[in-house]
């Protein structure tokens, strides 16, 4: 029997982590999901119909409507983000999953690899569950919006990456609140999930569009209300790039954290 | 039953490591360790606290970069190719990583996807494990049910999903009652038969006597001694030892005028008397009023404490 590639077997172990950990949601899927699809979905619809009275129309869209295309892009990375800090860290430190699947062929890229994509599905989850709401509330102007899904799981592979390196310092739980307090809720609050990033001072409106989230956002919001699409790849591969990279760190770091 | 992949018994050693270092911030832990390890052996890694066997350990499973010196492991080079080598490894670690959010079987079955093993060959063989390891009647508890000797023998039966030719492990009873600890000494005896190699670390002395062809005595990452036990009693220490406790000065001075006493050690309120024979020093304490002694014939221990001291290691 000849041996597979090397690239067939990364893929082949990525898989089986992969497959692990949806093995283990599928036992603890409902208090998951809550989590993921019910608090985005109270944001949508509380603020939506609260401030949208207020608000009247966003660039031409109903609040809600405009507020939808954010909700779904935060829920992608808090469930991406969540999944690469908190489990992601009991996995490597507290019950040391890591280190035993390190004990079989496995190498660390492939465990990281694997986790990451295992967050990235996440992300699809939540999103489509959200998606299906938002369709059911009229808020989804056409078909186009399916393509929702692959930049849902885009962003979840961005921002699992990104979890990923911040666990790899980790020392403790603790450790994630200076990253979602000084990164993710800054991010999710200027860039253009709650009103359109132009009400900012410029120089804001160039650090946001830097961040990932709001590349992500750029995507989603034409997708979901049948607008133009436009820097369709220049969106796409800033959250590939940003993504890669930190996933190639993170192997890095963590292999240097368990490997000593 | 056989867990193992038919081994032919060859003259190369499975693992050979050459002059081995490797330090942590400045501090050697392991210093030019040189072993040949053969196909079939058992064998044992004593030491103190502190004296680089889990360090050795875990460069034999790739867990930890070589400063220097080379491995090779079932003839390939370790680290360069780990991942083929854990193919053909067993690993049974110090602390437990059985997946919590698992059952029993489910626990061998993720862990022998990692491998690559395809679902209805690992169906056969977690029948079979479950049986080796008189865990049937727990297939599908939860790990949190079982007790500590049940996880070890889960956690044995996991190292064996992928028909390893060598086994490792870290303090495998550490922890255990006796039950416990003897039923994980048969199990590991069986395996032996079977063909394996198995290279254990212990702090039990009686372990490493009962189960190793070979024992390793390591302190500050070297080598003291390395022989089967029974020779490592025979050539390392007196045959007999005399422990007489909380004596008086006057009546340990009279035992020390026995001339068959070779050496003698104090620890504490506790004198050990080593030597042959020890008649003399037998018939006095017979006279004497004292009777709180023992005479015994000479142990792995009594090696162990020769060749690595009396000393605390914390």
């Amino acid at each position: 029997m000849s041996r597979p590639s090397n690239i067939k077997l990364f893929f082949s172990r990525s898989g089986s982590i992969w497959s692990r950990n949806i093995r283990v949601w599928s036992k603890l899927a409902g208090p998951s999901l809550m989590g993921n699809f019910g608090e985005p979905l109270l944001y949508l619809l509380v603020l939506g119909y609260g401030l949208g009275q207020f608000v009247g129309e966003v660039k031409g869209l109903s609040y809600m409507a405009f507020l939808a295309s954010g909700v779904i892009c935060t829920s992608a990375v808090n469930s991406a983000s969540f999944e690469g800090m908190y489990s992601a860290y009991t996995r490597m430190d507290v019950q040391q999953t890591w280190l035993g699947m390190l004990s079989t062929p496995v190498r660390v890229s492939e465990v990281v690899f694997g986790e990451v994509l295992w967050a990235a599905t996440k992300s699809l989850i939540s999103v489509s569950a959200i998606l299906v709401v938002s369709i059911a509330l009229g808020l989804v102007g056409d078909a186009w919006a399916v393509f929702i899904l692959p930049v849902a799981f885009l962003t979840g592979l961005c921002f699992s990456s990104l979890a990923l390196l911040v666990t790899s310092f980790a020392r403790g739980y603790d450790f994630f609140l200076y990253y979602t307090t000084l990164f993710i809720t800054p991010m999710v609050l200027l860039s253009g999930v709650f009103f359109p990033i132009d009400s900012l001072p410029v120089f804001v409106q160039y650090l946001v569009k830097v961040l990932p989230l709001y590349h992500a956002i750029s995507l989603v919001r034409p997708l979901m209300t049948g607008g133009e699409m436009s820097f369709v790849l220049l969106h796409v591969l800033v959250l590939l790039s940003f993504g890669m990279s930190a996933a190639m760190l993170a192997s890095y770091r963590i292999k240097k954290r368990l490997i000593k | 039953m056989m867990f193992v992949m038919s081994i032919e018994k060859s003259q190369l050693p499975i693992l050979q490591s050459v002059e081995l270092c490797k330090s942590y911030a400045g501090k050697v832990v392991v210093n030019k360790l040189s072993l040949d390890i053969e196909t079939g052996c058992f064998c044992g890694i004593l030491g103190p606290n502190g004296a680089g066997k889990t360090t050795t350990l875990r460069m034999f499973i790739g867990h930890c970069p070589i400063d220097s010196g080379s491995l090779s492991i079932l003839g390939l080079p370790m680290p360069d190719e780990g991942a083929l080598i854990r193919e053909s490894i067993g690993i049974v670690p110090q602390m437990d990583n059985l997946d919590p959010d698992f059952t029993v079987q489910e626990n061998l079955h993720v862990y022998g996807r990692f491998f690559g093993i395809a679902a209805d060959v690992l169906e056969r063989r977690i029948v079979d494990l479950l049986d080796f390891a008189s865990l049937q009647d727990k297939a599908t508890s939860k790990i949190s049910e079982l007790s500590g000797g049940m996880r070890r023998r889960l956690t044995l039966a996991r190292a064996l999903i992928n028909k390893p030719k060598v086994l490792i492990l870290d303090e495998p009873t550490t922890g255990l009652d006796p039950q416990a600890r003897q039923s994980i000494w048969q199990k590991l005896r069986e395996l032996k038969k079977q063909g394996l190699t198995l290279i254990l670390t212990t702090h039990y002395m009686e372990e490493a006597e009962r189960l190793c062809d070979r024992v390793i005595v390591m302190d500050q990452g070297e080598v003291k001694a390395d022989a089967p036990p029974k020779q490592l009693i025979r050539d390392e220490v007196e045959s007999h030892v005399l422990e007489v406790h909380a004596a008086g000065e006057v009546l340990i001075e009279q035992i020390k005028q026995d001339p068959s006493i070779a050496r003698f050690e104090k620890s504490g309120d506790i004198c050990f008397f080593y030597g042959h024979k020890l008649n003399d020093a037998l018939v006095m304490l017979e006279q004497s009023e004292h009777d709180d002694y023992l005479f015994r014939p000479a142990n792995l221990e009594d090696v162990f404490i020769k060749l690595t001291g009396r000393d605390l290691r914390e």
